[in-house]
């Protein structure tokens, strides 16, 4: 993975917050700075791992928000309400504050400029990595077609929804589509349903097939739009999909 | 190196798991689904269990009726997820490995499992055999649903479960270890979670 020398241990480095940046009511991000961190692909995740005073510890995931080019590492971090290591984090941290992560890891959820076309389809806080391949589209200069299909509960849970409508605007900038399922504003003309095959056959009916599909979000969610999207027509191999359950925190 | 962060208590388990839970995991009792890709949907008809030589030689090969009718065992035990996930006390029923390599004369020191969709993983011979690896077809008293790899998964529960195979389709026999799916991009290649042998080098 990564390309570079990891066939040794990958090392607990620690990371200092410099930032944090609350996106939405339950969401918010960490932003880092690791020393000798040795550099990531846009998709993959890193271990977190606290230590409480009496030396017990907690291990997560989280996948990378921050393009590669970022020199500070991003983590953005949905609260589960019983969960006993995001509350911490989105809540507890305050710049300054230390905390142990190693990685990058995973090598398969990953997109580089010249890997084609990118068709994106985030369920609620699977936006994460899904947001580090168009930060590092934007940033590397790719003029790839990109189309991000975003599910969220409402518009207030759209995170990143400021940057994602300048990414819009900007020159050669993806195409965002939202289908919010819970609650619309007024005047809302966009999609207002849970994803389903006829809604990934609209939204992506100018997308090119050829390229790779990544879809991250819930179990359920990923399972209805992966499956779709083979139905589409997409090749299972470039159907990549990435999946967390409401489950630990 | 550990390193106390400031203000974090979390939060123990109040049950004594009794030494259950190996290092860097936690227990839930959701059952998370982890896959690279979309979920294949194999029909019994289409199904069938191939143990190959490394030639690619078919040695054994099973069609869905055939392998159901071997004797199976019902078993409950724990696994645990690379991803952090455990899960205490799964009740899961298959076939060992032991009585699909019975008949063989396997000199080989390794296996990979090979599945629908593409995925594939390797493991040592004596890791799937003696007692210790099944090919499941039913969890909780019902057929294996197919986003937790139905209609059969390896399941190898003392190592992360990424190793437990889904949707598998055979074994092939191998001289030598060769990276499966995910220990090509920086998982273990033995994968035990009593040593937290989580990516390559730990």
């Amino acid at each position: 993975m990564a390309g570079a020398a990891v066939l040794g241990r990958l090392a607990w480095r620690l990371g200092e917050v410099v930032e944090l940046v609350p996106e939405t009511p339950r969401v918010a991000t960490i932003v880092l700075a690791v020393p000798d961190w040795p550099g990531h692909r846009a998709g993959q995740h890193v271990d977190v791992r606290l230590t409480a005073a009496d030396g017990y510890q907690a291990q997560r995931s989280y996948s990378i928000a921050s393009a590669p080019e970022d020199d500070r590492v991003a983590l953005t971090v949905e609260r589960l309400e019983d969960g006993e290591v995001s509350p911490f984090l989105t809540d507890e941290l305050r710049p300054g504050d230390r905390f142990e992560l190693r990685g990058p890891i995973g090598g398969y959820f990953v997109w580089e400029p010249g890997d084609g076309p990118l068709a994106l389809v985030a369920g609620g806080s699977g936006i994460v990595p899904l947001m580090a391949m168009l930060r590092h589209r934007e940033t590397a200069g790719s003029l790839e077609a990109a189309t991000l299909l975003y599910s969220a509960r409402s518009l207030e849970e759209v995170v990143y929804r400021e940057e994602l409508e300048r990414l819009v605007g900007s020159d050669g900038g993806p195409e965002v589509v939202y289908t919010l399922t819970r609650s619309r504003p007024p005047g809302w003309t966009g999609y207002g349903r849970r994803i389903d095959r006829g809604l990934l056959a609209e939204v992506l009916a100018d997308a090119d097939p050829a390229g790779t599909a990544f879809v991250c979000g819930p179990t359920r969610f990923v399972e209805v739009a992966a499956e779709a999207l083979v139905s589409l027509g997409r090749e299972p191999a470039r159907v990549k999909t990435e999946r967390f359950g409401p489950t630990g925190g | 190196m550990d390193f106390v962060t400031r203000g974090f208590r979390g939060r123990r388990r109040e049950t004594d798991e009794g030494g259950r839970v190996p290092p860097g995991q936690y227990v839930t009792d959701d059952f998370p689904v982890l896959s690279a890709g979309p979920t294949p949907h194999t029909p019994p008809a289409d199904w069938s269990f191939s143990v190959v030589a490394e030639s690619g030689e078919a040695l054994a090969r099973w069609s869905w009726d055939e392998f159901r009718a071997l004797p199976s065992e019902t078993l409950t035990v724990d696994i645990h997820c690379v991803t952090k996930w455990s899960k205490l006390d799964t009740t899961w029923e298959g076939v060992p490995v032991d009585t699909l390599l019975a008949d063989l004369d396997a000199e080989a020191g390794y296996v990979t499992a090979f599945c629908d969709g593409g995925y594939t993983t390797n493991l040592p011979l004596e890791d799937v055999t003696g007692g210790r690896a099944w090919v499941a077809f039913a969890y909780d008293g019902e057929p294996l649903e197919p986003e937790h790899g139905g209609p059969a998964r390896l399941l190898v529960p003392h190592l992360y479960f990424w190793k437990s195979a889904k949707w598998v389709r055979g074994l092939r026999l191998m001289d030598e270890d060769a990276p499966g799916f995910w220990e090509e991009l920086g998982y273990h290649l033995y994968g035990d979670p009593w040593r937290e042998q989580r990516y390559w080098g730990d």
